[in-house]
């Protein structure tokens, strides 16, 4: 038996090492594309974490993926796969800015928590109808969760093109799929002169505290996590299975509704805008929190270096895009090498703690869970 | 007139379910052996880029076919070491395809996102073509259309008929009773899943080939992860699999046409049909557990570790 103490060192060194492993491929990418890898990176890393404004940009792209890692930790660890974040938070983003719509002239004290908690209902309900099909009729959540991601997307479209599109737009005959420029009340307050940091980011940062607490210091939290480790056992002990992978899809659907809310009151432009395209509002954000809790390890706090660093590398690519002309496509293949690795990581963590056994008992255990549920 | 354009219509539905054939089949196979691979829309992307690339830098179309399946194959190597011999969450694995697959896509097609291509020539058969009704929804369609039918034969053959499709099936079954026997449950497990990348790859070169010829960032749109759902829709059976794709790709090509017949809805609500679809599918398939339990493979997404 090793200690606590060496298995939280390697559980810290092994995802490491799968970051530097993705880096270093991408530096041969980077070597395919005549640019040169060491003063690209620094060029990355510098615009990313070498200065105050950097730091803060950084910060400000990190926040979606934060929240949305957040809540991949809750569910993934109810054992309840959700992919669904793209689609939550487009449909937390669409309901937040009907209520800023639709009530301009409240007072930014009430107003901000209005749309935050818009943003979180729209979410949670759009989560909820996966977890309902799963809950009622067994429809894998992997599969519903996507498909609803693209019906939440063309239903942004339709909307953005139609009744919420910038009456603007129609006059100069552009037609950009965007709102009006949305009331002042609701812009999240700037928390450092000049710079983007808002209120997004001490909100994204408690909710990670919070999630902590709810997962390790609560009997919600445990009997969340009893269900992702042995739902047979968690029924037996009185739990009840279906509510709790319920609530973790509600929560999950929040946090990513609350991301979707913060992307455009947090904005620049101060409206809700996209491209047309499915990830034209979220900039795949729902996507890449899965990678964030990914390499945290399922853990909310592991959640908020993670979240800066892949932040940080969506900076770091815009700049070395600029500098030297490198597609920032490159990152979005970096982001999926970085999770390849830390997925097969998994094998050499459980091998250099010898518990190989227990990854074995992990999987009969969804094998019983899936019997169970049928 | 009206029948012309119902002909239309069924033409074209075949020529949008074939992407779904090929990575419905391929991933069918894949899940058979009892592996579970949600990498499909990665893998059908790469080989969709590799395809258009290959077709663009030498016109031929046999050699955009190899480089698609190769491409979808290697991506699916990336998942049998991680899965199989890693012994890695087939789940997660799978998700890391898709996202590391939708990067490296975008990658490969930079350069060739403004480039058109010719496009694959409908095969004119001499008579068979020109029956009037029947030749145009038979025998007016493109190479790969009918290669897909052939690998629906082959597949047929190869599950219920072949010696080695009975293994196949008995891995995905029992890989405990399959290892005792003696079979390489391993490695007839990586075979199944490199078979399934490269006929998503496949699917992908059609789609960026043959069905609309260009490259666009993301073109998959999707249609991998339906895929995915044609095959539990399908209840693991290949003459399902194959009408569970051309109704999909009726319902996509529906969209198109019924602003045509005077019904005014907006092309967003009407493009979000195919998946609502997906989803009132699921529910239906899903409702009735015992015929999931009794159809889907015993071992369908859970680790073998063949030394336990």
């Amino acid at each position: 038996m090793k200690t606590t103490k060496t298995k939280s060192f390697i559980g810290f060194l092994i995802p490491l090492g799968a970051v530097l492993l993705a880096l270093a491929i991408g530096a041969v990418m980077l070597l395919s594309l005549g640019a040169n890898p060491i003063s690209g990176y620094a060029t990355m890393f510098g615009a990313a974490f070498g200065s105050v404004e950097g730091f803060s940009e950084t910060a400000v792209k990190s926040i979606p993926l934060l929240l949305v890692g957040v809540g991949i930790c809750i569910a993934f660890r109810a054992n309840v796969i959700n992919i669904g974040g793209e689609g939550q938070m487009v449909m937390g983003a669409l309901l937040s800015t009907s209520v800023a719509l639709i009530f301009p002239s409240v007072p930014s004290l009430l107003l901000i928590p209005m749309v935050l908690l818009a943003g979180a209902i729209g979410g949670a309900f759009w989560g909820s109808i996966a977890g309902a099909l799963k809950a009622y009729f067994n429809v894998s959540e992997i599969l519903s969760t996507i498909m609803l991601n693209i019906v939440a997307v063309q239903f942004m479209n339709f909307l953005l093109r139609g009744v919420m599109i910038d009456p603007g737009e129609l006059t100069r005959g552009t037609g950009i799929p965007q709102t009006m420029r949305l009331t002042e009340n609701a812009d999240l307050p700037i928390l450092l002169e000049g710079m983007r940091m808002h209120l997004g980011v001490p909100i994204a940062l408690f909710v990670a505290f919070g999630a902590y607490i709810l997962l390790w210091r609560t009997a919600m939290g445990f009997r969340l996590r009893s269900v992702g480790y042995n739902p047979h056992a968690s029924r037996y002990a009185g739990i009840s299975v279906p509510r709790n992978v319920t609530a973790a899809l509600a929560f999950r659907g929040a946090m990513a509704g609350i991301a979707g809310a913060i992307l455009v009151f947090g904005s620049e432009s101060h409206r809700m805008v996209t491209d047309g395209g499915s990830t034209g509002f979220t900039g795949s954000a729902g996507f890449n929190g899965i990678v964030v809790a990914l390499l945290a390890g399922l853990h909310p706090l592991w959640s908020i270096p993670s979240a800066l660093l892949f932040g940080g590398m969506l900076v770091g690519a815009n700049a070395l895009q600029r500098a030297a002309q490198v597609p920032s496509a490159l990152i979005i293949a970096l982001n999926g090498l970085i999770v390849v690795f830390v997925v097969s990581s998994e094998y050499f963590k459980q091998r250099s703690l010898q518990v190989g056994r227990v990854a074995l008992s992990d999987d009969e255990s969804t094998e019983t869970q899936g019997k169970n549920n049928e | 007139m009206d029948g012309d354009i119902f002909i239309q219509i069924l033409v074209a539905a075949i020529a949008a379910g074939t992407p779904f054939v090929y990575a419905a089949l391929g991933e069918l196979i894949t899940e058979k052996s009892g592996v579970l691979n949600l990498g499909v829309e990665g893998m059908m992307l790469v080989g969709a880029i590799s395809g258009f690339i290959g077709m663009a830098k030498s016109g031929s179309l046999l050699v955009a076919v190899l480089c698609g399946m190769t491409a979808g194959a290697l991506m699916a190597l990336i998942f049998a070491v991680l899965t199989l011999t890693l012994m890695a969450n087939q789940v997660a694995s799978g998700l890391a395809l898709t996202i590391f697959g939708v990067g490296l896509s975008a990658f490969l097609g930079l350069k060739y996102t403004s480039i058109a291509l010719p496009g694959v020539p409908e095969l004119h058969i001499p008579f068979l073509s020109d029956i009037p009704v029947v030749g145009r929804l038979l025998f007016s369609h493109d190479i790969l259309i009918y290669s897909s039918l052939v690998l629906f034969g082959f597949i047929c053959w190869f599950l219920y008929k072949s010696k080695a499709g009975l293994i196949l099936r008995g891995v995905g079954e029992a890989p405990k009773s399959a290892h005792a026997l003696g079979y390489n449950v391993i490695g007839i497990r990586y075979l199944a899943v490199l078979f399934g990348g490269a006929m998503a790859g496949l699917g992908g070169v059609y789609l960026a080939v043959a069905y609309t010829p260009m490259w666009v960032e993301g073109m998959v749109a999707g249609r991998g992860w339906v895929a995915l759902a044609l095959v539990v829709f399908a209840s693991w059976r290949p003459l399902r699999v194959m009408a569970g794709a051309y109704l999909f790709g009726g319902i996509t090509i529906a969209q198109f046409h019924i602003q045509g017949f005077g019904i005014e809805i907006p092309s967003q609500l009407l493009s979000m049909l195919p998946y609502i679809a997906t989803i009132i599918v699921l529910v239906l398939i899903s409702r009735d557990q015992k015929s999931i339990r009794l159809n889907s493979p015993a071992s369908l997404g859970l680790t073998y570790h063949p030394n336990n």
